[in-house]
């Protein structure tokens, strides 16, 4: 049994709670309506949902990179709007789908950033780039003097995840990281993610439109539509709900299993 | 005489020439990219401002260069004690270069900015990069290989326009152009044109590869940012060092002259005339289009120039022709001192009235003495006439009534193309200067002006009377030079400059040698 699995029952400290958010665009549309949420310390949450659910917006407002129309947000048992949004962000590592590495950067450059962006020496960034990029199974040496355009896409990913993590951030939003990736890829990419994140026990926000990485990965599901969150629990009750969106991704896992399964 | 030729026999002056211009053309470009990067950035942090702006440079490109200069001479605005904009020289044409220059680089800028993958600015905020560190970081390393294209056609644009900056005494290869398009002369034409198209083609080839560098991402570990840092601050050092300079011309006397073979050589003889007999350090501003001597005179950019009497009252003054010699001289001396506080001084002896030239075939063959006599025939002739001919007060509007002038068809060119139209063909008469050297070289014919329509034009030098209070020797220089002219003379040293092609300064020192006035007692 995953030890995390009861920790995220009874989480004794919450990293990050959403109290009655909603987010409208200027237009007027609503992307997120009245969202309760709680993230516990060490716990990975994984929002689940179809493309325009809801799921990137809730990230953005975690970070700050968006500011919510109503309610709160609370990292750190501070309201996002108190925090000084650089501050705030550098606390937080980011991984988003196209991973967004610098281009002109080398790898190790692209790992250092924030590191470098916090003041610290030279020397100290080098070791930290090279110790990520092993700890994501990359070999330092042949890496770290590359540009972006010279790695694969999963080599790319795990670039993007060694960045997030080159602080040491308490907190890490990943935003469909592995989307990009051939199915074998990923669910290498998968495996290694969880048991980097068991050995790590940050906290983390994890966005997927699909339900096996969601399972993998995830302590907790929160599943939502139409920017609403329409469940929120452990895998087995996802499996278990009668609500129709959930029943909608179950079957898709079904269906997977089915298709995997040897004849 | 074949263009290398004259490239080896002239390197000197051809080396100064394209120093000239290379610092013209890098000159403006610096002060563009100082400008227009940090515009460009502006745009794309305040989108609202992108119209007018974009706008006003786009507008600034389209402006003829030659009407560009025109509007910024009479400017004059000072930063502190400097004077940035205005007069004639460098520093006016850099204005007005940069001011071409702006476009590609603003737009260059704002778009490669603009450009860059939404995706990858996300991962900058999010990862907590402040706006300037998104800017220094990443938006503008990504953006380097775009804006530098800007920066390549600015500079191409540059090199080209920087050619009609000699039309206003800033100096650069257009001086050959304008030298060989007066004298009619290929080579010389050739010999501007020539190296500022290689000025501009390498110039291309050259920042495409540090374009092609920077966008392989080689140039951009570290050493990009520094080099970009420190080569702007060097270009920020020149600048001012030049604005520092051009200020001021100290101690000098500045003869100017305009922008014809006969004034270049008057120019040359007051010129050293004025350092024979004097020891004064003279400095030559010649070549100044249109009314620019006199605007430099009045911005006391120069001290000195040969002008025509008729030209001042007419022209300058704007007041009616007077058919007198004397009474014409006598009203823009008493004008001149009290408008302007110029004095004529003594005439140097030749009238260089407007010839109404036809090739000698044809005056031969219709019998043709005046211009009345072509006024007959004029419907079936075509006429050619420059600018100044046809915009002045006493040139093609008045002349054409006077004798009652139809032509079949009247081209307006430069002057000094009219002559060569003339010779093959191209027109059938012209509004020459009766000094004029081609006049025998093509064989030309002037016809009398017998109903005295064209009032004299006595050649006479102006000077400030603050140069001549602060020169007194120089009344006596001035004096000396009187009526030391005829027609004849002048036509026999024009035709040694535009038949010879022997250099204005040789011949111009020749004669002063022949008259014993280089003396140095």
């Amino acid at each position: 049994m995953n030890p995390r699995f009861f920790e995220s029952i009874n989480s004794l400290e919450t990293a990050i709670e959403f109290r009655d958010v909603s987010f409208v665009l200027p237009s007027g549309k609503t992307l997120l309506a009245h969202l309760n949420l709680q993230v516990g310390r060490g716990e990975t949450l994984v929002l689940l949902g179809r493309s325009g659910s809801g799921k990137t917006t809730t990230m953005k407002l975690i970070n700050r990179l968006i500011d919510p129309s109503a309610g709160q947000v609370i990292v750190d048992g501070k309201p996002t709007v108190e925090w000084d949004a650089i501050q705030l962000r550098r606390r937080i590592g980011y991984v988003i789908q196209e991973i967004g590495l610098f281009p002109h950067l080398t790898i190790e450059q692209n790992i250092g950033v924030v590191p470098r962006l916090e003041g610290w020496e030279p020397d100290r960034v080098a070791a930290r780039a090279r110790q990520l990029l092993n700890l994501v199974g990359l070999d330092a040496d042949r890496f770290a003097d590359r540009f972006p355009r010279e790695l694969s896409g999963g080599q790319r990913q795990r670039v993007g995840v060694a960045r997030a993590l080159a602080a040491d951030p308490p907190v890490i939003l990943l935003d469909e990281p592995f989307g990009a990736l051939d199915p074998i890829t990923r669910r290498d990419i998968q495996q290694e993610f969880k048991s980097l994140q068991q050995e790590l026990g940050k906290t983390m926000v994890f966005v997927t439109h699909d339900i096996a990485e969601a399972f993998v990965l995830g302590s907790r599901i929160g599943l939502l539509k139409d920017g609403e969150m329409v469940l929120l629990g452990v895998p087995a009750e996802l499996l278990e709900s009668s609500h129709p969106e959930a029943r909608a991704f179950a079957a898709c896992f079904h269906d997977g299993q089915a298709i995997g399964r040897p004849a | 005489m074949s263009l290398i030729e004259f490239l080896l026999n002239n390197r000197r002056e051809f080396g100064e020439l394209v120093l000239e211009h290379l610092f013209l053309v890098i000159m403006s470009t610096g002060i563009a990219v100082l400008i227009g990067v940090p515009l460009g950035i502006l745009l794309t942090r305040r989108p609202a401002l992108s119209k007018p702006i974009l706008g006003f440079a786009n507008i600034m490109q389209t402006v003829p260069s030659l009407a560009l200069f025109g509007f910024l001479i009479p400017l004059n605005i000072y930063l502190f004690q400097f004077k940035i904009v205005g007069g004639i020289g460098a520093r006016t044409a850099i204005v007005a270069l940069v001011l071409y220059s702006l476009l590609p680089i603003i737009r260059n800028t704002f778009t490669g900015i603009s450009n860059v993958d939404p995706a990858i600015r996300d991962a900058g905020r999010g990862m907590g990069m402040t706006d300037r560190q998104l800017l220094l970081q990443v938006e503008l390393p990504l953006a380097l290989g775009v804006i530098l294209a800007g920066v390549r056609v600015a500079t191409v644009i540059c090199v080209g326009t920087a050619t009609i900056a000699a039309a206003i005494d800033a100096g650069g290869l257009g001086r050959y152009i304008f030298r060989g398009l007066r004298a009619n002369d290929n080579t010389l034409i050739l010999a501007g044109a020539v190296p500022a198209a290689l000025i501009a083609i390498g110039a291309d080839l050259l920042l495409g590869y540090f374009e092609k560098t920077i966008q392989l991402g080689v140039m951009v570990r570290g050493k990009g940012k520094k080099l970009l840092w420190s080569s702007g601050l060097v270009l920020l050092a020149i600048v001012g060092g030049i604005y520092l300079f051009s200020g001021k011309s100290g101690g000098r006397i500045a003869v100017g002259s305009k922008d014809f073979t006969e004034q270049v050589i008057l120019g040359e003889i007051v010129a050293q005339a004025i350092e024979a007999k004097t020891g004064a350090q003279v400095t030559r501003r010649f070549d100044l289009g249109g009314n620019l001597a006199h605007e430099a005179l009045l911005g006391g950019e120069i001290d000195i120039y040969v002008e025509y009497s008729g030209t001042g009252l007419l022209a300058i003054l704007k007041e009616k022709p007077l058919a007198d010699p004397q009474e014409v001289l006598q009203r823009v001396r008493s004008e001149y001192a009290k408008r302007f506080k110029f004095e004529w001084t003594e005439p140097l002896g030749f009238n260089n009235t407007f010839a109404i030239l036809v090739r000698g075939d044809d005056a031969k063959k219709f019998g043709l003495k005046t211009v009345s006599d072509a006024a007959k025939i004029s419907h079936q002739w075509r006429a050619g006439f420059g600018q100044d001919f046809m915009s002045r007060a006493d040139g093609y509007p008045g002349f054409s009534k006077a004798y009652g002038l139809h032509f079949e068809a009247t081209r307006e060119m430069d002057l000094s193309l009219t002559y060569r139209a003339l010779a093959e063909n191209q027109v059938d008469l012209i509004a020459g200067n009766s000094t004029d050297g081609l006049i025998s070289r093509y064989g030309l014919f002037q016809l009398e002006d017998d109903r005295h329509y064209f009032p004299p034009y006595d050649a006479v030098p102006v000077v400030r009377q603050a140069t001549l209070e602060k020169y007194p020797a120089l009344r006596g220089v001035l004096k000396e030079l009187g009526g030391i002219l005829t027609v004849d003379e002048m036509r026999k040293l024009n035709y040694a400059v535009d038949g010879e092609k022997r250099l204005a300064k040789d011949v111009a020192r020749e004669f002063l040698e022949r008259r014993g006035l280089l003396g140095r007692k």
